[in-house]
């Protein structure tokens, strides 16, 4: 008896649950959905009526315009469809007894009514990829100024911006991890003075905010003719990056059973060999995690391009920002940039989220 | 290691002559070799370099170029290295080796990260430009400006409500999915704004706060105005309206952070012995009490882990923060007056002080890494 109504309880609570967290997902998921279905709007349409007008709803459509004679004086009272009121009445809208609405259109000299009618209006059938092959594209247009001259405009290219973040964040990953690994390896099994302090301060150096080095470094890339160049990119990426990597696949190499590595030193195997035929193979499943990991985040990093990359070979995060601030009202642009920009990372998270999810819990020490 | 030495190929013939005049011949040919093919490596990676400096190549060749340059590049600097070291005495590669492994990374770590601690903490006490000190002026702005007051301020509220809120539904989400047979897809969806940038989530959260202004037939197409429509409201400029305007932004923050927590905490709940839960139960415990009493005590590691990491991104949230409102109408805050005073007004001096200022609010959970490091690898 009591087995039975703790077992009602608990599917009480179940469906409880299940209701909270319905809620919660729809809630998270809106946002990203609304700019989803106004990416594949025609952009007069974005900005007449907002984006869930896209599916059935009920809405006010115009059924007849009436244009009144000249004879209607429209101050004070008259009539249209058998309704007297005045202009200001009808300018906020009358409604008629069989339900429909009566709208002036303007002002006064248009000397014209909306009548409207509530219906139902199903799925939108006009959406469009214009916004994405604008947006994507990398037209440069050209034109003569008064003085003469030739003015040359880019296009948004996101395309571009595509690429340039491709190539900023493929090497920017690999690169880390493969001097982490390599540092990683070092500090577990080779024996050399001041190891443990060196180890101490990356530890130490995990959560230091990278602002602390923009302006140093900047001087530095700007001396060294790096600023702006992919190669200054991956080294400052690769600086920010190097402690949580080492540190992480520290911890991972150090675990890597003693005897498997002592018996390939007594067949004669060097360091480098050891390295690359047992323990890289061996470290994959970090190094995946990692790579992920670094990935996205380079991918989605903004402020590190902003600083080091600017306007010259600008990343999607850059591109999509300057849109932003460019172009503050053009929704049909912006929301499929940001689209185009989210889409890699997308990919990428739901198809490798278990290795995402890993190497997030062994990094939940960096901020 | 003795084997690899003697693997290494003889550059040339001259050893033919003696067996003295062939060691000297080895040794030269091998100084030589030694000297020639990192030189050549260096050339092959600087001609690379220079292509991607002035190529007029189409864009996707020379970003596959670049893509092979930089990651070939690094391996080959290894190999390289390492070949160079192991040429050496065998005394002396054995006390150098280790270095060829941690060298590069320390190296870089500590020009990207260690020394510009210093560099910031110099440049903090000396002027805009940095040609004269000027004491304790900057940090005099840096913690008493107004501007920089409105930061503290702002950071204060990502600080509190962003970690509670992120924390708090990741908590919540985690306990409530752990019952029920849908877990992964609720999961994945709460998880999935952790792929998106700040930037992207600006553009998505943008277009849920704009305003279109007051007018006779003007249908707002932001959701927040259109939701304070419907209910009879009037719309609004929210993202101009202080204070209301930062909480906005927080909630971008909660939206994207929440999925990280949830998942951390999620694991650690499955690690909570079902022993315990039962018996508590049995004992009469209703769910809402053993959450409390079990649940939390029993994660409570974890829960402080992930509420550090939250912390530590909300004082330094910038893009969020860039994109969304510049800065303005009171919701600054410290990492875009970093960005500001330092690009737009170049002022190192005062934007090293604001470095300086972020660091040493993250220093108290560096001096707790550091030590709980040492105490879990004591003997290293």
């Amino acid at each position: 008896m009591a087995k039975k109504t703790l077992k009602t309880a608990k599917q009480k609570s179940t469906f409880w649950n299940n209701f909270i967290l319905i809620v919660i997902c729809v809630i998270w998921l809106v946002p990203i959905l609304g700019i989803l279905i106004t990416s594949f709007r025609p952009s007069e349409e974005i900005f007449r009526s907002g984006w869930w007008n896209v599916f059935p709803h009920k809405e006010n459509v115009e059924v007849e315009r009436i244009v009144l004679p000249e004879s209607v004086d429209l101050d004070g009272s008259f009539e249209i469809l058998g309704k007297t009121a005045t202009f200001e009445e009808f300018r906020n809208t009358v409604e008629l007894d069989d339900g429909r609405l009566i709208t002036w259109y303007g002002n006064k000299r248009t000397r014209t009514a909306i009548i409207s009618e509530v219906r139902w209006v199903g799925f939108a059938t006009n959406l469009t990829l214009k916004n994405y092959s604008d947006v994507i594209g990398g037209k440069t247009i050209s034109y003569k100024n008064a003085e003469g001259q030739t003015i040359t405009r880019t296009g948004n290219n996101l395309g571009g911006a595509f690429l340039n973040s491709l190539a900023v964040s493929i090497p920017g990953t690999i690169i880390p991890i493969l001097i982490a690994a390599f540092a990683a390896f070092g500090f577990a099994w080779l024996e050399f003075p001041g190891r443990n302090t060196v180890f101490t301060i990356i530890v130490a150096l995990l959560v230091v905010p990278l602002q602390i080095a923009l302006v140093p470094v900047l001087k530095d890339y700007v001396n060294m003719g790096l600023n702006g160049t992919f190669l200054g990119i991956w080294l400052a990426h690769t600086g920010f990056g190097l402690p949580l990597a080492t540190y992480l696949l520290f911890n991972y190499i150090s675990t890597i059973p003693r005897e498997l590595l002592e018996s390939s030193y007594i067949d004669g195997a060097s360091n480098f060999t050891i390295f690359t035929k047992l323990i890289l193979p061996l470290s994959v499943p970090a190094l995946a995690s990692f790579a992920i990991f670094q990935f996205l985040w380079l991918w989605n990093d903004y402020l590190v391009a902003l600083v080091f990359l600017g306007e010259k070979n600008q990343t999607v995060t850059i591109a999509v920002a300057r849109l932003v601030g460019e172009k503050g009202q053009d929704w049909h642009l912006m929301t499929s940039a940001a689209f185009v920009s989210m889409i890699l990372p997308l990919l990428v998270f739901l198809g490798l989220q278990r290795y995402f999810v890993r190497g997030m819990m062994a990094g939940s020490v960096k901020g | 290691m003795n084997v690899v030495e003697a693997k290494t190929p003889t550059p040339d013939g001259n050893n033919s002559i003696n067996k003295i005049l062939a060691w000297f011949g080895t040794t030269l040919g091998q100084i030589l070799v030694s000297i020639i093919v990192p030189a050549l490596t260096f050339l092959v990676l600087w001609q690379g370099y220079l292509f991607l400096q002035r190529a007029k190549a189409p864009q996707i060749v020379q970003v596959l170029v670049a893509i092979v340059w930089g990651v070939g590049g690094v391996a080959l600097l290894y190999v390289v290295t390492n070949w160079l070291v192991m040429k050496l005495p065998k005394r002396i590669s054995k006390i150098l080796q280790p270095f060829v492994f941690v060298g590069p990374a320390v190296v870089i770590m500590a020009w990207f990260l260690a020394i510009p601690v210093f560099r910031s903490l110099i440049a903090s006490f000396r002027n805009y430009l940095g040609t004269e000190w000027v004491g304790l002026e900057n940090y005099k702005f840096a913690f008493t400006d107004p501007r920089m007051l409105e930061t503290f301020r702002n950071n204060l509220l990502w600080l509190v409500f962003g970690t509670a809120f992120s924390v708090g539904l990741g908590l919540l989400i985690a306990t409530l999915a752990d019952r029920t047979k849908a877990e992964v897809i609720y999961k994945s969806i709460i998880f999935t704004p952790m792929a998106i940038s700040f930037v992207g989530a600006g553009v998505i959260w943008k277009f849920i706060y704009t305003y279109k202004g007051v007018g006779v037939g003007i249908q707002e197409i932001g959701l927040l105005n259109a939701i304070v429509t419907a209910l009879g409201g009037t719309p609004q400029p929210w993202l101009n309206l202080p204070p209301w305007n930062n909480f906005l932004l927080i909630i971008i923050m909660i939206w994207l952070q929440t999925g990280y927590a949830m998942v951390i905490l999620s694991s650690a709940i499955k690690g909570v012995p079902a022993e315990l839960l039962e018996a508590a139960r049995i004992d009469g415990a209703t769910e809402i009490k053993a959450f409390f009493s079990i649940i939390v005590p029993y994660i409570q590691g974890t829960l402080l882990t992930v509420t550090t990491t939250i912390v530590i991104f909300s004082l330094k949230t910038f893009d969020i923060v860039r994109v969304m409102t510049g800065g303005n109408n009171g919701t600054n805050v410290i990492a875009n007056e970093f960005y500001l005073q330092s690009f737009t007004y170049t002022d190192a001096g005062k934007a090293s002080a604001i470095a300086i200022v972020l660091l040493l609010l993250v220093t108290p959970i560096i001096f707790n890494n550091v030590s709980q490091f040492n105490k879990s690898r004591r003997g290293f």
